[in-house]
Order: structure tokens, then C-alpha cells, then sequence
């Protein structure tokens, strides 16, 4: 049944969350501190168990691919509803920071990619898999 | 036309569904016929919901970009943290844990490294724009972090509330720079495998930003640099009020 799907990623989003927000009061602080990491772990984990045994047939995956692919449309009415004005009401301090902190990650991003064993980029996509999301 | 918005109006989810839908379909086609598919039907999408974003803002002077419209605030449940976690957890069904584990260590010194290297970019613009108390000064580094980190330290250093608002503004910039640069500088920084992504996520940390900017990229990458930027904000509370406070407080002075 599909809804087994959505109900697993229900479960496992709640008790990452949970997770997270215990975290984060162990540690002192105001936020959920890895939340949705761990429900991505657990999901990994439940889903290879369950698969394993036989007991995640086609269906209850399509629950699970489903939200997976309402995840583009998801980010795009999240971009939609990002207080941009706000941003640009900044001024000159706040976008130069934005955008400082930006440069000085995104220019690292080689350098730590460097520990450790060396990774293979993933195979190309062909235009329609690019268009399909 | 009363009617017409009182339909929308009580069916919102389902209108962001037809509006995003057609969002969709216009940014695929602007992207084949514009850039011959060279620039993702996705990236298309992201910046045209910025700029309506933009757009709703100016008008209605409300801070949910396009949802301030009450025909439209089906988009703020769609976007909202909420279905945008569920969907992002959701993307790592099918993700291979031996990748993880490969970019452990990477992943783990760049959400570290990411918080600290944000912070200090913030706290020297701010002292070039002439703050000179660690309390703004840390704020303001905090917000460069992502815009949840600059009002918890701001709140917890004493921080005054236009300081604040500047860290919130900050952070909301390096959200939508993250949003629309990452297709375009992807390349650039080698960001085409998964253990680039989880450095990638770690070092940005805006979970927005980095959700947006890789689904504008390539998605199969979204559940590793989704990964670590989903612990950035919580290492950043931690670390903002009190190591990185105390130790600026330490080089400034009060």
C-alpha cells in the first residue's frame, strides 16, 4: 500500500526530529541540531531492512519516490515565499556578508573534498532526465 | 470574482499545487528555448519563485515573499519547513550509506569550518562597516552563519534589535545566493559527486540555500549536501554565543 510508504518517512521524520531537538537541549541549545540528518539515516537504514526482508514491495516504495519527487516543486514554493525584499532591505552590510560567507565556503568546498578517498563524479544525465523532476 | 477568491482562498494547498505546476512548465520551456537546456528547468523555476518572492514582498511589505497574498498563502504550507523536511528526507531513500561514511570526516570538519569561516567573514564586514562591539560584531558574524544562528546569539549576547535585524538579513542574502549561485559555480568547485556535496552542504549550512541551490543543480545530490547542512544551524547556536562570542570578545575588547 502506498501510504505504508509516506507513513515510514512519516515515522522516521518525526524521530529524527525528535532526535534533534533532544540533541539540542542536551547541548543547550535553542535549535534542532541535526534533525532531519537523522531521519535521512534512519529512512536509509528502515527502508535497506525492511527491503531486505521482502517487506518494502513496489507500492510502499512509491510512497516514498513520491515525495521525493514533489521535493523540486516543494523548493520552488519555498523560493516563492523567501522574504527576498527583506534580504535586499538590508543594504550594502547584510548582502556583502551574505555574499562573503558564501565565496569564502563555496571556494573551500575543493579543499575538504580532497580528504580522504578521492570521489567519482556521478555519471552524466541526458537532457530529458534533467528536464524530468 | 468574490467567488473566485474564496475558492482559492479555502483551497490554498491545492492552488500552490496549479500555481507551482505551472511555474513548472513555463521555466522548462523558457529553459529549452532561452539556454537550450543548458541552465536546469529547476534553476528556471528557484529564480522565477525569487523573483515573484521579490515581487510579493515590495507590494504587500509582509516577509513571506509571494504567500502575503491571501490567494497565494497555499505556497507558504508547500514551502514551509515542514513538507520541505519531509520531502528532503525523503530524497535519501535509495542513498548509498558507504558514500556517507566516506565523506565522514570531511563532512563533519566542514559543518565546523563552514560555521567559523561565516563568522568571520560577517564579523570583518561589519567591523569594515564600523561596529566595533563584540556583541554587534558577533551578531552580525552569527547572521552570516544562516539567519536562525544571528538572532539566537544576537538575543543571547544582548545584542540592540536593528543588529538583529541585520544578521536576519544577512543570512536571508547568503540563502538566496547559495539558491541562485550554486548551478553556476558547481562546476567551478568540483561539485559533481557526493562527497563534494557533503562538504558543500557543511560549509554553506543555509538549509534553504543549499536544498534550493542543489536541486537547481543536480538533485541526486541533495540528500549528501542536505545531510550536513541539516546540523550547520545547530552547531552555529552552539558555537556563536559562546566559543566564537568569547573569543572575539577576547581579540576586540568589550
Amino acid at each position: 500500500m502506498v501510504l505504508y510508504g509516506v507513513a515510514a518517512l512519516a515515522v522516521c521524520m518525526l524521530a529524527g526530529t525528535l532526535v534533534g531537538e533532544v540533541l539540542g537541549i542536551a547541548v543547550g541549545v535553542d535549535a534542532n541540531v541535526g534533525g532531519v540528518g537523522f531521519a535521512m539515516i534512519m529512512l536509509v537504514l528502515v527502508s535497506h531492512w525492511l527491503r531486505g526482508r521482502g517487506k518494502f514491495p513496489e507500492p510502499t516504495e512509491q510512497g516514498v519516490l513520491f515525495w521525493s519527487a514533489m521535493y523540486i516543486p516543494i523548493v520552488v514554493a519555498m523560493a516563492a515565499t523567501q522574504d527576498v525584499a527583506g534580504a535586499i532591505a538590508g543594504g550594502p552590510m547584510a548582502i556583502l556578508a551574505g555574499l562573503g560567507a558564501v565565496v569564502a565556503g563555496a571556494a573551500l568546498v575543493p579543499v575538504l573534498a580532497r580528504i580522504g578517498s578521492p570521489a567519482e563524479p556521478l555519471p552524466p544525465q541526458d537532457a530529458d532526465e534533467k528536464q524530468e523532476v | 470574482m468574490d467567488t473566485l477568491v474564496s475558492v482559492f482562498e479555502e483551497n490554498d494547498l491545492v492552488v500552490a499545487f496549479a500555481l507551482v505546476g505551472g511555474l513548472m512548465l513555463v521555466s522548462g520551456w523558457l529553459s529549452k528555448k532561452l539556454s537550450r537546456g543548458r541552465l536546469h528547468g529547476s534553476a528556471v523555476a528557484i529564480l522565477l519563485g525569487l523573483v515573484l518572492a521579490y515581487w510579493g514582498g515590495t507590494v504587500t511589505g509582509g516577509e513571506k515573499g509571494i504567500a502575503d497574498f491571501a490567494v497565494f498563502s497555499g505556497l507558504g504550507l508547500m514551502g514551509g519547513a515542514m513538507l520541505r523536511d519531509f520531502a528532503i528526507v525523503s530524497t535519501a531513500y535509495g542513498v548509498d550509506l558507504k558514500e556517507i561514511k566516506r565523506a565522514g570526516l570531511s563532512g563533519a570538519l566542514s559543518i565546523v569550518l563552514g560555521v567559523v569561516l561565516s563568522f568571520v567573514v560577517g564579523v570583518v564586514i561589519a567591523a569594515l562597516f564600523g561596529y566595533t562591539d563584540a556583541a554587534s560584531l558577533a551578531t552580525i558574524g552569527s547572521g552570516a552563519a544562516t539567519y536562525i544562528v544571528g538572532p539566537v546569539t544576537g538575543t543571547a549576547v544582548g545584542a540592540s534589535s536593528d543588529v538583529i535585524a541585520l544578521s536576519v538579513a544577512a543570512g536571508l542574502v547568503k540563502s538566496v545566493v547559495v539558491m541562485v549561485g550554486t548551478p553556476l559555480i558547481a562546476p567551478l568547485i568540483g561539485l559533481n559527486n557526493p562527497k563534494s556535496a557533503m562538504a558543500f552542504g557543511g560549509l554553506l549550512g543555509t538549509t534553504s540555500g543549499v536544498a534550493g541551490g542543489l536541486a537547481a543543480t543536480d538533485k541526486r545530490l541533495v540528500p549528501y549536501g542536505a545531510m550536513t547542512a541539516t546540523f550547520y544551524t545547530g552547531i552555529g547556536c552552539l558555537l556563536g554565543p559562546s566559543l566564537l562570542y568569547v573569543t572575539l570578545r577576547a581579540v576586540v575588547g568589550g
